[in-house]
């Protein structure tokens, strides 16, 4: 690699959004065929530095050059012609169109006006057999997972001979076997002599892929390191500036009485004809923290469903706390101890269009302490918002009144993890709790998490990150095809041996199908 | 991190702004309209309609009878907004208030000459009839996931043939003249009371819907923006699937949210038609009182005051009309300004969004030198 052979150079990039500087003189230089990291935490800038690279914000100060000559990038038009692509944290596809009609939109090949789809159709299916992107180019997107919707995006950059591809938190999504995948991908990019740019705040994957990395903090350019000369922990004291502890420390479980008991629980799916959720059976135990393991998309998403209320049981038996909650409704579950981190975050999480506020007491706005005579108390509601914002560190451009859309993903989902903790429960069932935060946010998260155990509640966590389900849970059930095929110790089982659950070649005695 | 807005940074005051940036352009637009048909008397004409019930100035009861018409005649836009904000507020797009308006004045209509009730049960009948054609689309959107648009025109339909057909009857049409009987000869009681009609120059048809309205509005106004039930609602609209998970029941608000704003606008047909001012002819259209809500709604900038000053100026401007020297012009030219205005009242957030544009250039530019950042926004941005 020549020494100054950069593609794409930013240099002393400034942007502001109102009440906020988001990229403060910023440099960052891309070499030809290059693997670089874009390590921050959340809000620290990534997204907002890709976007100006994108063409969807003009920087107030600073120079783009491109192969060394000086750009401007308006739009993502621009940096289209210009061979730059994104693969954005939320796909920017057509649900109801086919994986093809998506690779050629805004490219669409054609002749006097009539769609050529034939030659299309043949060029994605050289791309998808050269770097090994499985795709079926006539499935629609609405109907695929979410690691195929990123292929598709990567496809659709090397359909246009993007040289220079940004991927923007790419792996927050995707199932370990796919985030495994993808790095490969990206590897074999590289070697093409693509440059790639990495926006992410997961260390092992830095580690594993990247060449060099460029730390940014609260919007300001800390520094370039070559990744294979920094430990993790050097990189993560770069990001948040202090130096954190990835460990979870905790003591044993001192598990009491039991809280959660499921009997038999059958949840029909909506995909298929079958279960989602069979006859599934557990139970979880004031203090200690119950971590159901899996691969997506094998009944974890409908079995929270079932227990909290968002999907209908189709058989079996829910006790909370020896009391029959089996059909209860939403309502009653939410004030009778069941609290929720719910997976998708924009889905059910959130009123998008709401402010941090109004979020903030979703379940409880017609409590007494929210409201009188069916009037909201505004004043309460503030410094409750406040409160807990301040308690979480949940950041915002306005404060409580700053409408829940504009703020960052990381930040949108510490308000949920506060709102959630924050309610009085004997429950907390937590789905993907730390998913896209940064590795300050997780520390913050799963030290709450095990604090909350250690007052004694019972914790169900869900969540595909297995680092996550080794450090955090006392009991691993590992959920395969709708069902539960094992219990492991996270103190004695491997990683090896969770894999081998999850991937459905080992079932534990008496969990026979 | 909170910082007062500045003024002109300020939500509320852009979107008057943009409203009477599309007003006035409006009657720009109108102008060179006049223009192009009678190019000498264009300003006379247009000085006309702008001058409006103002031309009886020198005897000061005319000017307040016309006035007072005026007003009488802005009710049922103003409450049919009003309708149509409330349901879009909650996320749903209500066009059936055009029906439930026509089923309001069938309800409120029949009552009132067929049936010879009070006022106040013929206005509680009106409300009951908009109410149901709401709840009919209200029913579908919820369960079935019909959208409200396209229930609300059909039902939109279904209300104005229902409505020829009952009113069209003898017992209610005087078969002679097309037109339903005049309330006052069949059953004075079911006209509303009187109210100002003494300062308004002895106006018969001012009546208790004037101070009704703005009462409506301010109601409309704390339940959207004040108690848990507008909080719901709101919610629901905005995100069907986290007011499930909050707990609230998805379902009876949305059905709710169509009933009420159908209610409001069965109202409104009940504040007009029994005034006594106006009668119902058969029609093959459906009455467009509930489509110019739409307009007005946006004009008023979505808020149920704005929605009282753009209703007003919207009558105004269509009372103007009537005041065009037919010599020159012909008076549908004011209803052809009307709608040009109406028609820019789509622009609204356009206008708004290009302000926005605008401020933030401009203050880019002041924050480079003082470094004093401004507060408000409407880009995405992380923070």
């Amino acid at each position: 690699m020549d020494k100054d052979d950069y593609v794409i150079e930013m240099l002393h990039i400034r942007k502001e959004f109102p009440g906020i500087v988001a990229n403060d003189d910023i440099t960052l230089q891309l070499k030809r065929g290059e693997i670089h990291a874009l390590l921050g935490e959340n809000g620290a800038g990534k997204s907002t530095l890709m976007s100006v690279l994108f063409g969807l914000y003009t920087p107030e100060k600073g120079v783009i050059k491109k192969n060394g000559k000086e750009v401007k990038i308006k739009n993502p038009n621009d940096a289209t012609d210009l061979g730059i692509g994104m693969v954005h944290q939320h796909f920017m596809l057509v649900d109801i169109f086919t994986v093809l009609d998506n690779i050629i939109l805004g490219a669409e090949p054609n002749k006097f006006g009539f769609l050529t789809k034939a030659d299309a159709r043949k060029r994605v299916m050289e791309l998808s057999e050269k770097y090994n992107l499985k795709v079926d180019p006539d499935a629609k997107i609405e109907d695929i997972t979410v690691g195929m919707q990123q292929r598709v995006e990567i496809l659709k950059m090397l359909y246009r001979d993007n040289e220079v591809l940004i991927f923007d938190e790419p792996t927050a999504v995707l199932t370990p076997q796919e985030i495994d995948e993808l790095m490969k991908i990206m590897k074999e990019l590289a070697a093409e002599g693509k440059s790639i740019l990495f926006i992410t705040h997961k260390l092992n994957e830095i580690k594993e892929v990247a060449d060099r990395c460029s730390i940014l903090r609260k919007g300001k350019y800390i520094g370039t390191v070559d990744v294979k000369d920094a430990t993790k922990e050097e990189l993560s004291s770069l990001m948040v500036g202090h130096s954190v502890s990835l460990k979870v420390a905790k003591e044993d479980a001192k598990p009491t009485k039991e809280i959660l008991n499921i009997k038999n629980l059958c949840v029909r799916s909506k995909l298929h004809n079958k279960d989602a959720v069979h006859n599934v059976s557990f139970n979880v135990r004031a203090g200690e923290i119950v971590c159901i393991a899996g691969i997506d998309g094998n009944g974890q998403t409908e079995l929270v469903g079932g227990l909290t209320g968002l999907e209908n049981i189709s058989g079996g038996q829910i006790l909370l706390d020896g009391e029959d909650i089996t059909k209860k409704s939403i309502r009653y579950k939410n004030t009778h101890g069941i609290s929720h981190v719910p997976e998708d975050r924009h889905k059910h999480g959130l009123v998008l269009d709401y402010s941090l506020e109004d979020n903030m007491v979703l379940q409880r706005y017609y409590e007494p302490k929210f409201s009188k005579a069916g009037i909201l108390k505004r004043n309460e509601i503030r410094s409750y918002s406040d409160r807990l914002a301040q308690q979480f560190d949940v950041r915002s451009g306005e404060g409580a009144k700053t409408i829940v859309r504009s703020m960052s993903g990381g930040n949108q989902q510490k308000a949920i993890v506060a709102r959630e903790m924050d309610r009085d429960h004997k429950l907390l069932i937590a789905v993907q709790p730390t998913r896209g935060l940064d590795v300050g946010a997780i520390e913050y998260i799963h030290k709450a998490i095990v604090n909350e155990r250690d007052q004694g509640s019972a914790i169900l966590l869900v969540s595909l990150e297995l680092d996550e389900v080794m450090n955090l849970s006392d009991r691993i059930l590992v959920m395969y095809e709708g069902e539960i095929v094992g219990e492991v110790d996270p103190k004695t089982t491997t990683l090896q041996e969770l894999g081998l659950y999850m991937s459905g070649a080992k079932r534990d005695a008496g969990k026979e199908a | 991190m909170e910082k007062k807005a500045s003024f002109f940074r300020r939500s509320g005051v852009q979107t008057i702004i943009a409203s009477i940036v599309c007003a006035l352009l409006g009657i720009f637009v109108g102008f060179l309209i006049l223009l192009a048909m009678n190019p000498s008397h264009a300003a006379e004409g247009m000085g006309a309609i702008l001058r409006n019930f103002f031309k009886y100035d020198q005897s000061s009861t005319t000017l307040m009878y016309y006035f007072g018409s005026t007003l009488v005649k802005a009710v049922p836009l103003i409450l049919c907004s009003e309708a149509i904000l409330f349901a879009y507020k909650a996320g749903l797009f209500n066009i059936g208030v055009a029906g439930q308006y026509t089923v309001g004045l069938l309800a409120s209509l029949y009552t009132a000459i067929a049936l010879g009730w009070s006022w106040w049960l013929c206005v509680l009948a009106a409300i009951a009839a908009g109410a149901l054609w709401g709840f009919i689309s209200g029913f579908f959107k919820a369960m079935f996931n019909v959208n409200e648009v396209i229930a609300g025109i059909m039902m939109n339909w279904i209300g104005l043939y229902l409505t020829n057909i009952v009113l069209g009857s003898k017992k209610v049409m005087d078969q002679s003249t097309s037109k339903t009987y005049n309330i006052l000869s069949k059953n004075p009681k079911a006209l509303l009371p009187s109210f100002l009609s003494d300062v308004f120059g002895h106006n018969q048809y001012m009546t208790i819907a004037l101070p009704i309205t703005i009462l409506v509005a301010i109601i409309i106004l704390i339940v959207l923006n004040k108690t848990t039930f507008g909080y719901e609602l709101k919610a629901t609209g905005h995100n069907r699937d986290a007011a499930t998970y909050a707990g609230m029941n998805a379902t009876r608000n949305v059905i709710l949210t169509l009933v009420i704003s159908g209610a409001i606008a069965g109202f409104a047909a009940s504040m007009f038609y029994l005034t006594g001012i106006e009668q119902y002819t058969l029609s093959s259209s459906v009455p467009g009182m509930g489509f110019n809500g739409i307009a007005v709604a946006f004009l008023g900038g979505l808020h149920p005051i704005g929605a009282i000053i753009a209703g007003l100026f919207i009558e105004y401007l269509t009372m103007g009309g009537q005041y065009l020297d037919t010599n020159y012009f012909n008076p549908q030219v004011a209803d052809l300004m009307v709608a040009i205005i109406i028609y820019l009242c789509g622009f609204v957030l356009f206008f708004k969004h290009l302000m926005n544009k605008g401020k933030a250039k401009a203050l880019t530019n002041v924050n480079d030198e003082t470094n004093k950042p401004d507060s408000t926004t409407t880009e995405d941005k992380e923070v």
